[in-house]
C-alpha cells in the first residue's frame, strides 16, 4: 500500500451512490504520475475502486473483467453489486497465502426486479484477502484510510441528493488526502444515479 | 563542600552520565539566571552534556523506539522529518528558501512549519531532519553568538558561528541527533554559507540543498544558477526550486518561505502557497506552448518564401 500510495472512498445517498479516488501513482516518496485512475466501471450502475499496489490494480482489474464477462455470457444478464462483491471476495481469497495488496471498494445501484422492486443503494469494501463489510453510510480504503474515516464521519449525513452527495464526497476526499503524503495529485468523482453517471475531475492540491 | 569542589573543577561534558547529585543540577546559577531553559549549560555557558537513557547503548535504545532516519520505520514514536531546504550565494547576497511541511510517517502533521531559524539579524539557519534538534541547537547558537558579540565587541563570522554548531553536534555524535542545516549570513568576508550536519560534517559552499526533496530542488537550481543573477531572478529561482520539490516529493510541500540575506542583514521576502504557484507555472507553461505553436508558423513562412 505504501509503495504506490492512493485512496478510494464510496458513499451512499438518496437513490444514488458515489465513488471517488485520488490520481497519484508514486514510487515511495517520489510522485510518478497524476493520472492513475483507481476506479473502474463494471456497467453503468456499478463501479469499483482498487487502491493498493499498482501492479495488482491492473492484474485484478483484468481478472475481474474476464470473470464478469463470463458471468454475463452464462447468465445473460448484468451482475448485481452484491454478487460482484462476492465475486471480488472469492477472487481475493484464492490468493489467501500470497494476497493481492489491494483493498477494494464497490459502489452500485441494484436494478429493480420482481422479487425486490425497491432495492437500496449498495456499497461494500474488503480487506486484502476478501473479508466483506457492507456499510450503510460510507466505505474508505487506501493510505489515507484513517484520515478519510475522520472527515467522512464528520461530513456524511443520510439521504443526500446527487449534487449534495457530490459535494460531500469531494470535500471528504480532498481534505483527507491533504493530510496524507502518499495520496492526492488530483481526484476523480463518479456519481451513480438511475438516470446517468456523472464523472468529474477535481482541482486538487499538487504537492 | 561538594559545591566548592565542582566550582574549581573544570567542566566535564560527560559528568551527567556519571550520575551527579540531583540537587547540584538545580542549584547551578546557569539553570536560573538568563540561561533558564538551557539547564544543560554550566556557569560559563559551556555545554555540560544532557541526560541520556541509562542503558549500555543510548543510540540503539533511541533507534528502537523512534523512526529516526528510517532505521526502524515501524517504531511508535515518529519524529517529524521530510523537508526541502536550499540556500545559494550570488551577486546580490544569499537566497534561502524552504518548504513548510512536517510529516510523521505518511501523516502530514503540519503545513505551516517555520524551517528557517532566525539566529540573529545577520544569521539564518535552516531546518532539516529532527525539528526539535535544529530548533534547540540553533537557538542555542544564537545565544552563543550574542555572548561572542558582547565579549569581543564585534559580530561573529559565519565560519565561527557554524563551527560552534558543528562542534556541539560532534560532541553528541552517534547518539541519535538528526540535523542537516545551512548556516547563512553576511560577515566581514561577505555572504557565506556553511552546511553543518549531525555527523559533524561542516562544508563551505556556494549552493546547497538539504532534505528528502533536495534532489528535485538541485535539478531546477543547477539549470538556472549563475553568479550574476539579479535579486528578482535569484528569488524566483529559489521559489521555483522549492515548488518543483514540493510537487514531486511526498514529504515536502504546502508553503514556501523565502529569505534574502544582504549586507544590512536578512530580509523576509514572503510566504507562498506551493500549490497555487504550481498551477501558476503550469498555466504559464501551457500559454507558452500555445504561443510557440502559433509563432513558428508565422516566423517560418518568410524563410520558406526565401527558398
Amino acid at each position: 500500500m505504501e509503495l504506490n500510495g492512493g485512496s478510494v472512498v464510496a458513499m451512499i445517498g438518496k437513490d444514488c451512490v458515489a465513488i471517488a479516488s485520488d490520481l497519484r501513482l508514486g514510487n515511495q516518496a517520489v510522485g510518478v504520475a497524476s493520472n492513475f485512475d483507481k476506479v473502474f466501471p463494471v456497467n453503468d450502475k456499478l463501479y469499483y475502486g482498487l487502491p493498493g499496489l499498482a501492479t495488482d490494480v491492473y492484474t485484478l482489474k483484468e481478472h475481474l473483467r474476464f470473470r464478469v464477462n463470463m458471468y454475463r455470457m452464462k447468465e445473460e444478464r448484468e451482475i448485481t453489486p452484491k454478487t460482484f462483491t462476492h465475486l471480488v471476495s472469492s477472487t481475493l481469497y484464492e490468493k489467501r497465502f500470497g494476497p493481492f495488496f489491494i483493498e477494494p471498494v464497490v459502489a452500485g445501484l441494484p436494478t429493480a426486479t420482481e422479487l425486490d422492486p425497491h432495492p437500496k443503494p449498495f456499497i461494500s469494501t474488503m480487506d486484502t484477502i476478501g473479508c466483506i463489510t457492507t456499510p450503510k453510510d460510507f466505505a474508505v480504503a487506501g493510505t489515507a484510510q484513517d484520515k478519510l474515516y475522520g472527515v467522512a464521519e464528520g461530513l456524511w449525513e443520510p439521504d443526500l441528493e446527487p449534487e449534495d452527495l457530490f459535494e460531500t464526497i469531494s470535500q471528504t476526499l480532498l481534505n483527507a488526502v491533504d493530510r496524507d503524503a502518499l495520496s492526492g495529485w488530483g481526484a476523480v468523482v463518479h456519481i451513480i444515479t438511475h438516470k446517468e453517471v456523472i464523472t468529474r475531475t477535481l482541482r486538487a492540491r499538487m504537492d | 563542600m561538594n559545591s566548592v569542589l565542582t566550582q574549581i573543577q573544570p567542566s566535564n561534558p560527560h559528568s551527567r552520565l556519571e550520575g551527579e547529585d540531583e540537587f547540584e543540577q538545580y542549584t547551578d546559577s546557569a539553570s536560573w539566571g538568563s540561561m533558564a531553559g538551557f539547564g544543560n549549560l554550566n556557569r560559563t555557558g559551556g555545554v555540560m552534556g544532557m541526560d541520556v537513557p541509562r542503558v549500555s547503548n543510548p543510540s540503539a535504545f533511541l533507534d528502537m523506539h523512534t523512526d529516526n532516519m528510517s532505521a526502524n520505520p515501524d517504531a511508535k514514536i515518529k519524529i517529524a522529518h521530510g523537508t526541502t531546504t536550499l540556500a545559494f550565494r550570488f551577486k546580490g547576497g544569499i537566497i534561502v528558501a524552504v518548504d513548510s511541511r512536517a510529516t510523521a510517517g505518511s501523516y502530514i502533521a503540519s503545513g505551516t512549519v517555520k524551517k528557517v531559524i532566525e539566529i540573529n539579524k545577520f544569521l539564518l539557519g535552516t531546518m532539516a531532519g529532527g525539528a526539535a534538534d535544529c530548533q534547540y541547537w540553533e537557538t542555542y547558537l544564537g545565544m552563543q553568538c550574542r555572548l561572542y558579540e558582547l565579549r569581543n565587541k564585534e559580530r561573529i563570522s559565519v565560519a565561527a558561528a557554524s563551527k560552534i554548531l558543528s562542534n556541539i553536534v560532534y560532541q553528541y555524535k552517534g547518539m541519535g541527533l538528526s540535523m542537516g542545516t545551512m548556516v547563512c549570513g553576511w560577515d566581514k568576508t561577505g555572504p557565506c554559507i556553511f552546511y553543518v550536519d549531525d555527523d559533524g560534517q561542516r562544508l563551505k559552499g556556494d549552493l546547497f540543498s538539504v532534505g528528502s526533496g533536495s534532489t528535485f530542488a538541485y535539478g531546477v537550481l543547477d539549470q538556472g544558477y549563475k553568479w550574476d543573477l539579479t535579486d528578482e531572478e535569484a528569488q524566483e529561482l529559489g521559489r521555483r526550486s522549492i515548488v518543483a520539490a514540493g510537487h514531486r516529493d511526498a514529504y515536502s510541500g504546502n508553503t514556501c518561505n523565502l529569505f534574502h540575506v544582504k549586507q544590512e542583514g536578512w530580509d523576509f521576502i514572503g510566504n507562498y502557497d506551493i500549490n497555487e504557484l504550481w498551477y501558476e507555472y503550469e498555466n504559464k507553461k501551457k500559454a507558452d506552448r500555445e504561443s510557440a505553436t502559433a509563432a513558428p508558423a508565422a516566423a517560418a513562412s518568410p524563410i520558406a518564401v526565401d527558398q
